[in-house]
């Protein structure tokens, strides 16, 4: 308000500009509002998007360029070699062997993590004597940094005497050698992934499945439909839109581990992902090439090449989830207009 | 704001108690033993990894070899106090709190600002640029890093905490976070009045758009310290093993050629009370804003 007035009175200094100009002129105030008005919104997102793309995007996209060039960690930018990384990239073995690890870890965690935090969800969601305990209880795990997460499990599956192979022993099943074996680290690995994420991801679900309106469950329940039938009908297509949101955020997190391969066994490797690579992620190589190998080339190739797969499958996911959640939506409302139809008929 | 479904719950009361004749309608209502159990057996595997822990921290490396520990033993500071001997832990604990914190103060404050702006203000390219915002947010950025570390190296930073900082001071999620809030919790008369009151713009923001804000502010602020505290590749990569964070000091205690478990746990529990305290104090503001992350998500 003081800005006006003090606006007011150097406005007149300006009165002799712009004789031409028809309509009502404004006063420097008034420009200065109208600037204020106009600029303001730039001036409040221009540091997220400078900042943004400063550190975010361009590093992204400056990843290619260093891709086409002979780059060393200590010699710096070398002769453009157009895209030869890439095709050393595709032709290595130890690049496809950590494709393979990385979906083997994903598919053995995204999966089973889903299905139980549903589960955990759809549990939930009943009227619980202690709440909040329960919540908080499912959200523990989450407050272990996934570096902590790495020590305790890779304790955990240590091959001799660690509580895993220890309560096998109770059952009389041999000692697994959690980190030798391919398939075994690889379950070892998306158990640590899950212990932590499941009830995150639960909680999420149970917010959604507390928006499903009531009086869905109540008239399917009077038309006779069984809990698990009405989990089925109702509660899973309500909650679609979530679980595409779930699914999405574990894919793009998924298929980027590092810090649980890293840590899972560093004394037989010095932590590149097991002596045989054998749960060696992609992240967990392109960190190895840029950083132990310090071939920055090649390294950016591999990073580009797990930023299309990520993409990629996203992508894959948001439209399959789309379709399947389009279909189900038609049918949802219908039956929905249906029922709630029904009930008002009832009421009124 | 507040996730009140569930008292809003009108549920209408069961006339018979019987076990078969009600029509169970599963959701809203009371639920059986299979349920608590189920809840029981997630509860001890999600808790037991981290009693363990903490048993095998306070005993021996013999502790190890039982198949169930249940009762920590007595050495729990010994070990601790060889961990931190290991590792520069007070110093770890320091630098990650003043990057955590910088972060946060960084992410929250910038969000609110252009959350406000993409929420209540019109101007010229907004919906486009709100586009922008949201595609971003599925793009992983995290594989930039080597242009990254080649810029921080000319910026002779690498080494310095500066480095770990600079990459993470505004998200894409917390300025579509930060929207979806404000576009609900303002009604545009409010702005309307604080104009016709003479306020600029920055008036209204400050005494309109931040009070409300406030809470929305707090849960953001909660989960960038989380994610700041816990990342482990970055810092891995920029920072040196004698000025590390945390997570990187943490992960040093497992590098050594011979390892004894005990002093290893006793690290992860240490490094893990931090959080836990967190946990405790704030557990409701965090599950609520999980759960409303997701409905607005």
């Amino acid at each position: 308000m003081t800005s006006t007035i003090k606006a007011a009175d150097a406005a007149s200094a300006g009165d002799a500009a712009g004789r031409e100009i028809v309509r009502p002129k404004l006063t420097f105030g008034q420009r200065l509002s109208w600037f204020d008005v106009k600029a303001s919104p730039y001036a409040y997102i221009s540091p997220f998007f400078l900042l943004f793309g400063l550190l975010g995007l361009f590093p992204l996209v400056y990843t290619f360029v260093v891709s086409l060039h002979e780059w060393e960690l200590l010699q710096g930018q070398g002769d453009f070699i157009g895209l030869e990384n890439f095709a050393t990239t595709l032709q290595d073995r130890f690049f496809w062997n950590s494709i393979f690890n990385t979906l083997s870890i994903f598919v053995l965690s995204t999966v089973p993590q889903i299905t139980m935090a549903v589960i955990l969800a759809a549990i939930l969601d009943h009227n619980l004597k202690g709440k909040t305990f329960w919540r908080m209880s499912v959200l523990l795990p989450y407050v272990v940094t996934p570096v902590a997460v790495a020590l305790i499990f890779s304790n955990i599956f240590q091959e001799q005497s660690g509580l895993a192979n220890n309560l096998l022993g109770v059952f009389g099943i041999e000692p697994i050698e959690w980190k030798r074996e391919t398939w075994a680290s690889h379950v070892a690995i998306a158990t640590m992934v899950n212990w932590r994420w499941t009830g995150y991801n639960a909680l999420i679900l149970l917010a959604a499945m507390q928006a499903v309106p009531r009086d869905l469950h109540e008239s399917a329940a009077i038309d006779g439909a069984g809990g698990i039938r009405r989990f089925f009908s109702i509660t899973i297509p309500s909650i679609r839109p979530t679980l595409i949101f779930v699914i999405i955020t574990a894919t793009i997190g998924g298929l980027q581990i590092f810090a649980e391969p890293r840590l899972f066994d560093v004394s037989t490797a010095g932590g590149v992902g097991g002596s045989d690579r054998q749960f060696q992620t992609t992240v967990l190589y392109l960190w190895e090439m840029a950083f132990f190998r310090q071939d920055f080339g090649r390294a950016s190739a591999i990073a580009w090449l797990l930023f299309l797969l990520i993409v990629g499958i996203g992508l894959i996911n948001f439209l399959i989830s789309k379709q399947i959640a389009s279909a189900e939506g038609r049918a949802l409302n219908k039956k929905t207009a249906r029922m709630l139809a029904k009930r008002e008929g009832v009421s009124a | 704001m507040s996730l009140s479904t569930t008292d809003a719950r009108a549920f209408p009361l069961q006339p018979a108690r019987g076990r078969r004749n009600r029509p169970n309608t599963g959701v809203g209502s009371r639920p059986g033993f299979l349920a608590y159990g189920l809840l029981v057996a997630t509860l001890l595997g999600f808790a037991y990894p981290l009693w363990w822990s903490f048993v095998v921290a306070s005993g021996t490396n013999a502790t190890r070899g039982e198949t169930l520990p249940l009762i920590p033993g007595g050495n729990f500071w010994a070990n601790a106090a060889e961990a931190m001997d290991a590792i520069p832990f007070w110093l770890a604990l320091w630098n990650s709190f003043v990057v955590s914190s910088i972060i946060t103060i960084s992410v929250v404050l910038f969000s609110t600002l252009a959350g406000y702006a993409f929420a209540k203000l019109r101007f010229r390219g907004r919906d486009g640029l709100m586009i922008f915002v949201i595609a971003t947010m599925a793009i992983p950025t995290q594989l930039g890093i080597i242009p990254l570390f080649i810029l921080m190296r000319q910026f002779g930073w690498t080494g310095e905490l500066g480095a770990v900082i600079v990459p993470s001071l505004v998200t894409a999620f917390g300025v579509f976070f930060m929207r979806q809030y404000l576009v609900e919790v303002i009604p545009d008369e409010l702005i309307e009045a604080a104009r016709v009151d003479g306020a600029n713009q920055f008036r209204t923001f400050l005494n309109v758009a931040l009070p409300a804000a406030r809470p929305a502010m707090a849960i953001l602020g909660l989960f960038t310290f989380m994610a700041a505290w816990t990342d482990y590749l970055w810092p891995l990569i920029v920072l040196n093993p004698t000025n590390p964070t945390l997570q990187t000091a943490l992960s040093q205690l497992q590098s050594g050629y011979y390892i004894n478990y005990s002093i290893v746990l006793a690290g992860a529990v240490l490094a893990t009370i931090p959080l836990l305290l967190l946990f405790i104090a704030a557990g409701k503001q965090l599950i609520s804003g999980i759960m409303q992350g997701a409905v607005k998500g």
